[in-house]
């Protein structure tokens, strides 16, 4: 039984072809790696991901700010951190946060204009910016009329002032026209 | 190691310490107790090695204690001379302690809440038994390590300790540096006053700008990046600084920065000793 016994001899290594042993330890190796990498990859984007919550328990950034006829023509009020401006032409809505280093301005009366506290910028009536550091307009918010007669705003629609550009010229969809 | 030898050390370790020239004779009363305490079963079993007689053993005490060995086992003579160093990193390192300390304790009565951590920290002010103390010490220690660990990095620049092959220790610094000051503004909104909000405010609204990762930053809208899932959002969890933001600033102010801190410490002061210890004075 000489051919029997040639047989289980293991064959000889012939270069470029794996062995038996060598084809399962490099399969078991790429399959374990690649078992534990797939669970590291999973769990950095559970961690990841952790950290954006789905549920907010903040203001929401759509909300009403009562009815139109509750501001006179020219009028300018302040409702929830932002500026409600109430021209002839129609409504808008100014961000309440300067755009030089995000303070909060005031509205004087007497001259007509937004002034900021911090370090004198001046904007006009429509948000544009005409003296101080401050460099571009105020941005505006989408403002229009909700199902119940009364006015929403909506602070995911933004409107970014840009520099030199009257925002009433460059978003004429700003402006709410009633 | 055979039995034998084992055993021996064994013996070794637990022999007295009246062996040669301390045998407690003609001694005060002080040094024989002392001794008796030093000498009982459950002292010795602390140390890994014999009584330390000689300069090798000496070494061996400080080699095998867990403690001890975070210390060089020998300096050398201009290590210690303190115009060289000024001791910043030691001091650093000691007013992280202080902070660890007086942090723990305040941790006791404060709550990070938007009902509870403005009042809280008025009590621990005006009720809380030494609480104005404890406060106190945790923010003058916070202030002064930022100051140290600044002084620290200027002293280490001006003697070249940066220099090969200590380069990898001065990065492990400078990442030190940034969680220092990370510490610092996460523990400043803690107090929920006026101050720390708006502070908090504008500084998280810097992290609007951050390129790709902010919604206002470079290529953040091209990358759909609003307020809403932004870097800034993950930070504050939210798009404005409230209830979130708050618990957020106080778990990394609390656990999760005094980890990577403490462990990069480990690895900081690990790496000057195998780097051949404190630099040379040229």
């Amino acid at each position: 039984m000489a051919t029997h016994r040639a047989t289980l001899e293991r064959p000889a290594a012939k270069a470029g072809v794996k062995t038996r042993r060598q084809f399962l330890t490099d399969t078991f190796a790429i399959l374990g790696w690649g078992f534990f990498w797939t669970i590291m990859g999973i769990f950095g984007w559970i961690f990841a991901r952790f950290f954006f919550p789905n549920v907010l328990f903040e203001p929401s950034p759509i909300f009403e700010v009562g009815y139109p006829q509750e501001y006179p023509i020219g009028s300018v009020q302040k409702r929830n951190g932002v500026w409600i401006v109430r021209e002839a032409y129609g409504f808008f809505v100014l961000d309440g946060t300067c755009t030089h280093l995000g303070c909060k301005f005031n509205w004087i009366d007497a001259e007509q204009k937004f002034k900021c506290p911090c370090h004198g910028s001046g904007f006009r009536k429509d948000g544009t910016n005409f003296e101080g550091p401050a460099p571009r307009p105020l941005d505006r918010y989408k403002i229009y009329l909700g199902e119940g007669g009364k006015l929403v705003v909506d602070k995911t629609s933004k409107f970014p002032g840009v520099p030199g550009k009257n925002s009433n010229e460059l978003y004429p969809e700003s402006i709410l026209r009633i | 190691m055979s039995e034998e030898r084992q055993h021996a050390e064994q013996e070794e370790r637990m022999s007295t310490v009246a062996s040669e020239e301390t045998n407690g004779k003609g001694e005060g009363l002080l040094e024989r107790i002392a001794y008796r305490i030093v000498n009982t079963h459950f002292i010795r079993s602390m140390y890994r090695t014999p009584w330390p007689t000689d300069r090798r053993s000496r070494l061996m005490v400080v080699l095998e204690s867990m403690v001890l060995h975070l210390h060089p086992t020998k300096l050398p003579r201009h290590a210690v001379r303190v115009c060289y160093t000024w001791c910043l990193g030691g001091l650093s390192f000691y007013l992280f302690l202080v902070l660890t300390v007086t942090g723990i304790l305040l941790m006791f009565y404060y709550r990070p809440t938007v009902e509870h951590a403005y009042w809280d920290m008025k009590d621990m002010m005006n009720v809380t038994p030494f609480g104005r103390v404890l406060r106190n010490m945790h923010r003058w220690a916070a202030h002064a390590m930022l100051i140290a660990v600044w002084l620290h990095m200027l002293r280490v620049f001006l003697t070249g300790a940066y220099k090969p092959p200590r380069e990898f220790n001065w990065v492990v610094g400078v990442t030190l540096l940034v969680l220092t000051m990370l510490l610092s503004f996460t523990g400043y909104l803690l107090t929920w006053d006026q101050l720390a909000l708006w502070a908090v405010t504008v500084g998280t609204n810097m992290a609007r700008a951050t390129p790709f990762l902010g919604h206002e930053g470079p290529f953040g809208p091209q990358l759909h990046m609003t307020p809403y899932n932004d870097v800034r959002f993950a930070l504050l969890g939210g798009s404005i600084v409230g209830e979130n933001a708050l618990l957020r600033f106080y778990v990394w102010h609390c656990l999760g920065f005094p980890f990577i801190v403490a462990w990069l410490m480990a690895i900081h002061f690990w790496r000057v000793r195998k780097d051949g210890g404190i630099s040379t004075p040229l």
